[in-house]
């Protein structure tokens, strides 16, 4: 029988190594698995690749990530926020690198991890720093910068409703990443509000197919 | 003279969006626009973050933490509206769907070249969020911003001096001072307000202008 129920948010992701690339879902804080980056914080894993549209809001979840030193790199769209001064603090003082992303070529690369896609030419940030030292291609009369996936080991995403497959729902804008780094990782974790029988989501309205997800922990 | 102010832009601005039209707001001012938007009219407003029909903030009390436009302010839904993924929502924007979107700007060049999301000091951290991907792929991009900095510096520019938001792709800018259309074949003025002279507007605009013969 399948069963990917797990007890705790520390048995999800106690097999997280050092160095690892995690995607953490959430826009701010709609959709952030705040209980998984809890566990995550208290396993204790370091130099870790973190993907996420921000860099963490205030002290709680993934800036306390960031202000626990576990974090190398950060991939993400926008890390300046009022809020942010863990990242803001490591990032003047040189102790975490930052890949800044366009916020659309972030979900499509991501996207394209999913997918099985090896590159693909976005017109998004061409002629602007963003894209110096990428490869670029006129295609029709318009230009175009090669971008390439992301891969994650892990996602830690926050759906509404699953089953014991795996299946999802998710609930208004905190859907955001999750369904695409759901396909990007090769290990999805997913918080979730409540969990169901088998049969009792409607199969119309499932977003995340079980295929994508391995871990399910109800917090 | 009397410029206009903040909210009178984000008025004239939703003057010009038709019924139907579907349509983004930047982050900042251009998010004003949607407070002044023809009752009679249905336009449908998108944000980044997955929705299609925002509607206007919730009462005190009704907040969801769940329901956020792009700029992480508590929002509703309007009836009809939907949500989806970032993938989807990105998607609607660079495959050319959205009608508008409305961005902010530091400054606007001559051939419609926009910088809005960096100011390049050493000092500052970079964000850019949807800028770049609003900037290639809504049909129509317009800008609102002050006509001239605090320095009293035009920010319509011949060259802009901060980094690329996108290159060639604002269709026309709305200030406190009138509403420029960007062509190829340069700038033109659609409108002045009420006691500028033409003459006056391109003694404050850095570049040359062009004169619309129903422009004041």
């Amino acid at each position: 029988m399948i069963n990917k129920f797990v007890a705790s948010p520390e048995a999800a992701l106690v097999d997280v190594p050092d160095g690892a690339t995690v995607m953490i879902h959430g826009f701010g804080n709609a959709g952030m698995p705040a209980a998984l980056i809890d566990a995550l914080i208290a396993q204790g894993a370091r130099e870790l690749t973190i993907v996420n549209n921000n860099a963490g809001n205030a002290d709680a979840g993934l800036a306390a990530l960031i202000g626990a030193r576990r974090v190398r790199k950060i991939l993400c769209s926008f890390p300046r926020q009022a809020d942010s001064w863990h990242f803001d603090r490591l990032y003047r003082a040189g102790e975490i690198e930052l890949e800044l992303v366009p916020q659309g070529t972030l979900a499509e690369r991501i996207r394209a991890a999913g997918a099985g896609i090896g590159a693909f030419f976005t017109p998004t940030a061409y002629g602007t720093r963003l894209a110096e030292g990428k490869e670029t291609r006129r295609i029709g009369d318009r230009d175009y910068v090669l971008e390439y996936p992301i891969h994650a080991d892990y996602a830690l995403i926050k759906a509404d409703r699953a089953d014991r497959w795996g299946n999802l729902t998710y609930r208004k804008s905190a859907r955001n990443f999750g369904p695409i780094m759901a396909m990007a990782a090769k290990c999805t974790v997913a918080q979730v509000r409540e969990t169901v029988e088998l049969g009792e989501l409607d199969p119309e309205a499932v977003v995340t197919p079980g295929i994508f997800v391995k871990r399910i922990v109800k917090h | 003279m009397k410029k206009l102010d903040r909210k009178q832009i984000a008025a004239r601005v939703a003057r010009d969006i038709p019924e139907g039209a579907y349509v983004n707001l930047g982050i900042g001012l251009p998010t004003l626009v949607a407070d002044y938007l023809p009752k009679g009219r249905e336009i449908i407003l998108h944000s980044e973050n997955g929705i299609l029909g925002v509607g206007p903030k919730p009462a005190p009390g009704e907040e969801d933490e769940d329901l956020i436009n792009a700029g992480k302010e508590p929002v509703t839904l309007l009836t009809g509206g939907s949500y989806f993924h970032h993938a989807d929502s990105f998607g609607m924007i660079r495959g050319r769907h959205l009608d508008f979107a409305i961005l902010g700007a530091f400054q606007v060049s001559v051939a419609g070249d926009l910088a809005n999301w960096h100011t390049g000091g050493a000092e500052d951290i970079p964000a850019v969020g949807g800028a770049m991907d609003l900037a290639v792929g809504a049909k129509q991009v317009l800008v609102m911003m002050e006509h001239l900095t605090k320095k009293g510096e035009s920010k319509i520019v011949e060259r802009c001096t901060y980094p690329l938001t996108g290159a060639r792709c604002v269709d026309r800018i709305y200030t406190d001072l009138a509403v420029i259309d960007v062509r190829p074949d340069g700038l033109q003025v659609v409108e002045i307000i009420d006691g500028l002279s033409f003459q006056e507007l391109q003694k404050l605009t850095g570049v040359p202008l062009k004169r619309l013969a129903t422009a004041a």
